[in-house]
């Protein structure tokens, strides 16, 4: 079988006949395989009279490829004004000649991609208009769940309680480990780092008021929203993403069922009870981290270390943190729904649309712990 | 042919010597999942130039025996001879070459869903050989006319191609290499009985144009009927029947007379 043999690289020879006439024979194989070298002997050719033939009998294999380039030889000399034939094909070679020759394509331009003043100002046009749209898609989503929510509170028996009750599986329960885990190494850093400092002026006891205030207040729930964003809101993406592209949402529509009662409800609500749980395991872990390393660095006794902590704080530090955290997981989820429900058809859009789900959650989950921080100040809490 | 006595896989053609060397054989291919066995001790030959046309019922295992050829399903035992080579003994460079000759248009088409038509049928062309620009260009917009495409549709994504041009989108791009053997999974499913008859007088010509070898796997009696050269028909775990058209007609083995010769089939006429 000849049929992963060596190549014979293309070659050719020009025979004088007359001052008229040429022969350009071609020999070796002129095959996708060998159409590099082929490429860059036709371009050395130069054929200067009247007519020639092109001899093609002594091609050892030929392709769509190889003729293709015979081909556009032949054209580019005819439209030089020369007479050019092919001689010695078969009757293969002959149809296979025969339906390039039909093949007219269009004239080729390489692609240029100029930087002009005026595409970017396009480029940032059409971006604003899309935060635009993205916003009102948004408002969108708010209220179709807000429709939703209404009718499901008159007829409690559409919550969907099993498909919520999957959801928090997958984002309170999956999640304990590592927001427990990433707490507590944060409490432990911020209560080492700062009892170093406040060493210094002989003040470390009051390391317990900054890590039980900072960690209740602040980071536990901030951190506990951004892991979030990157564990849930991501998968949230993909996942409507996905039945998106294979079509399971227009599916769900015309079956008569409304998309935001079955996939957007209960990922946000499952979302908003998770939060609160994940926030409050998250400050436990935190203030037993902090505990830790100031017995360890800091010679704070365990009993010390909760005295001060609960003349530190109260009640109402605690919920200062877990109060934010239903708004950010809302937050989390209409975004990563929002960016999930505009995937297109390519495998691209969807990782581009996650990417983009959690950048945009935990930069507004940042924005809104700021308001927060705004609001509580001015009612003096 | 049932086949069963070979076990000297590239001896040539067991009977009927015709014209045209086998370029893929395939002996005692035994398939399974689990404890479910889908292909047990199969034998076929697959013959230089010709269309096979395979047909089965559903889930007899047409798409798996393709798959297993081509190495995507890892098979029990068996061995597969493609031009001239064992495909288990094949050293990685014989590997990809074989490779660089056969091309696959898969049933949903297999588009890279985030390249261009002329970027998807560029790729095979760019990771294997080293051409210019403007030389992939002319060849993909060729390629795209022997498929029976519009040039402008060489600038669209997948996303945007109806389900007949994705079909022939795909064929472009198992086109790109100029194959010598062509795998098509049910290429005419889906498409109207024009959009049909047109894809099967594509696939005749490219053959017979082009030297291609076609392996078909396809329910489509029109096309079994006009550009099958041969036939082969899966059931019980093995090639039950393989012959011309004529043959599986006075075929009387239950499966493929109803098949060849029941209600649906005789409606055609």
């Amino acid at each position: 079988m000849a049929f992963l043999e060596k190549n014979t690289p293309p070659a050719f020879r020009i025979d004088a006949r007359s001052p008229d006439h040429q022969i350009l024979c071609l020999s070796g194989d002129w095959t996708v395989s060998t159409l590099a070298a082929a490429e860059k002997l036709v371009n050395t050719i130069k054929l200067d009279r009247k007519l020639t033939s092109v001899q093609v009998d002594d091609i050892g294999m030929l392709d769509t490829s190889g003729a293709w380039l015979v081909h556009r030889l032949r054209a580019a000399l005819e439209f030089e004004g020369q007479r050019v034939d092919i001689v010695g094909a078969d009757a293969e070679r002959e149809s296979l000649f025969s339906q390039i020759e039909q093949h007219h394509p269009p004239r080729w331009r390489p692609e240029t991609t100029s930087f002009s003043i005026l595409g970017f100002l396009e480029l940032t046009g059409r971006q604003v208009v899309e935060v635009g749209k993205d916003s009102l898609r948004m408002l969108h989503i708010l209220g179709s769940l807000g429709a939703v929510l209404s009718t499901v509170l008159l007829h409690p028996k559409r919550l969907r309680g099993i498909a919520i009750a999957v959801q928090f599986d997958k984002t309170c329960i999956g999640a304990v480990p590592i927001v427990a885990l990433m707490s507590f190494l944060i409490g432990a850093i911020i209560s080492q780092q700062g009892g170093f400092y406040l060493r210094q002026f002989g003040a470390d006891i009051f390391v317990v008021d900054l890590a039980g205030i900072l960690v209740l207040r602040e980071i536990g729930v901030i951190l506990t929203a951004i892991m979030v964003a990157g564990r849930s809101g991501s998968a949230f993406t993909a996942e409507l993403g996905a039945m998106r592209m294979q079509e399971e949402v227009d599916a769900l529509q015309v079956i008569g069922l409304n998309v935001t009662e079955v996939l957007v409800l209960p990922r946000i609500v499952a979302l908003m009870i998770a939060l609160p749980i994940l926030t409050f395991i998250a400050n436990l872990s935190a203030l037993f981290g902090a505990g830790l390393t100031t017995w360890a660095y800091l010679d704070i006794p365990p009993a010390a270390y909760l005295n001060q902590l609960q003349a530190a704080i109260t009640l109402e530090t605690l919920l200062v943190g877990i109060v934010k955290a239903p708004f950010m997981a809302l937050i989390i989820g209409v975004i990563a729904c929002v960016e999930g429900l505009k995937v297109g058809g390519s495998a691209e859009s969807l990782g581009h649309h996650t990417t983009m789900s959690v950048v945009k959650a935990i930069f507004l989950v940042i924005v809104v712990d700021g308001l927060f921080a705004i609001f509580f100040a001015a009612i003096g809490i | 042919m049932h086949a069963a006595e070979i076990t000297d896989p590239p001896a040539g053609p067991p009977e009927e010597a015709e014209p045209g060397d086998i370029i893929l054989s395939a002996r005692g291919i035994t398939v399974g999942f689990g404890s479910k066995i889908i292909l047990k001790d199969l034998d076929l030959d697959i013959r230089q130039g010709e269309i096979l046309g395979f047909v089965g019922g559903s889930g007899t295992g047409k798409s798996v025996l393709m798959r297993a050829i081509l190495g995507l399903v890892p098979r029990r035992a068996g061995r597969i001879n493609v031009f001239g080579y064992d495909l288990e003994t094949a050293t990685a460079a014989q590997r990809q070459s074989i490779e660089r000759r056969w091309g696959v248009l898969f049933q949903q088409g297999a588009l890279f869903s985030s390249l261009t038509v002329r970027q998807n049928i560029q790729l095979p062309m760019r990771e294997h050989l080293k051409l210019s620009q403007k030389l992939m260009d002319e060849l993909a917009s060729l390629k795209l006319e022997l498929v029976g495409l519009p040039q402008d549709a060489g600038h669209k994504y997948p996303s945007e191609l109806s389900g007949g041009m994705i079909k022939r989108a795909s064929l472009a791009r198992a086109l790109a290499l100029d194959p010598d053997l062509v795998f098509l999974d049910e290429p005419t499913s889906g498409l109207d009985p024009i959009g049909a008859a047109a894809f099967d007088m594509l696939t005749e010509s490219l053959s017979r144009t082009l030297g291609l070898t076609v392996y078909m796997v396809t329910h489509d009696l029109d096309s079994l009927h006009s550009i099958c050269d041969r036939i082969a028909v899966l059931g019980q775990k093995k090639v039950l029947a393989i012959g011309s058209i004529d043959d599986m007609m006075s075929n009387d083995d239950p499966w493929i007379k109803s098949y060849f010769r029941g209600e649906r089939a005789l409606r055609r006429t």
